[in-house]
């Protein structure tokens, strides 16, 4: 079983990700990449900066994993997001999950980025051609407590 | 007791800082810290009931927080 996790601040190795996760055992990987946008809300962008809380960012991503992996019996998994300044087309976010069949590898890759977008404390802030940046998701309603994580 | 308050992201900037020291009565909870946080200089941007983690772990409004707990607020992720 190898399942990892990370928090990063390079440039993502996805071949080194796919090359991890390789085994006779899985009939089906699947590589989900995030990537910086040219365009977003009609807006130009140039770049995002990416911030996170580190230390919990890792203890989720790392929960996130291990949710999946029991979930879906996956044993072949790896994830990284990566912080700092990104420019348009590096990629943000790389996950490769692998397993003998293809539903399951599809479902738990899926499963991983909405988790991500669901809980992972990050936050980005997108530079636009004309100069200007914000916040993403800044300013828009108040996030009320997931409800399955209500006491 | 004394909890460090952590902000993040446009949070931060609303309150010109990402880590603010609070004094606070005992019997106190992550709904006490938001209004203390809230009534600060630059704090009416922070909703009501944002998301909070106390000690790195998602935690709701009625958690009672001890002396010494890392209290974060958690503006709207956007990872991936």
């Amino acid at each position: 079983m190898s399942i990892r996790t990370a928090i990063v601040r390079g440039a993502i190795d996805v071949a080194a990700l796919l090359a991890e996760v390789e085994s006779t055992a899985n009939g089906a990987t699947i590589l989900f990449l995030g990537h910086v946008r040219e365009m977003n809300d009609g807006r130009a962008v140039t770049g995002i900066e990416y911030s996170a809380y580190g230390e919990m960012a890792e203890r989720e991503l790392a929960a996130i994993a291990s949710e999946c992996a029991e979930h879906f019996g996956i044993a072949h998994l790896v994830a990284e997001h990566r912080l700092g300044a990104l420019e348009l087309g590096d990629v943000s976010i790389a996950i490769v999950a692998a397993h003998p069949h293809r539903a399951e590898a599809y479902e738990a890759s899926r499963f991983v980025i909405e988790e991500v977008k669901r809980r992972l404390p990050i936050w980005k802030r997108e530079g636009y051609a004309d100069g200007a940046s914000e916040w993403v998701n800044a300013g828009g309603v108040a996030h009320e407590q997931p409800a399955q994580e209500q006491q | 007791m004394t909890v460090t308050a952590l902000l993040f992201a446009s949070y931060a900037e609303a309150l010109g800082s990402d880590r603010v020291e609070l004094t606070l009565a005992g019997n106190t909870t992550v709904r006490d810290v938001v209004e203390r946080l809230r009534a600060m200089p630059g704090g009416s941007s922070l909703p009501a009931s944002p998301l909070v983690a106390v000690n790195l772990t998602y935690a709701g409004a009625d958690q009672r927080v001890e002396s010494g707990d890392e209290v974060a607020i958690i503006p709207p992720v956007a990872g991936g």
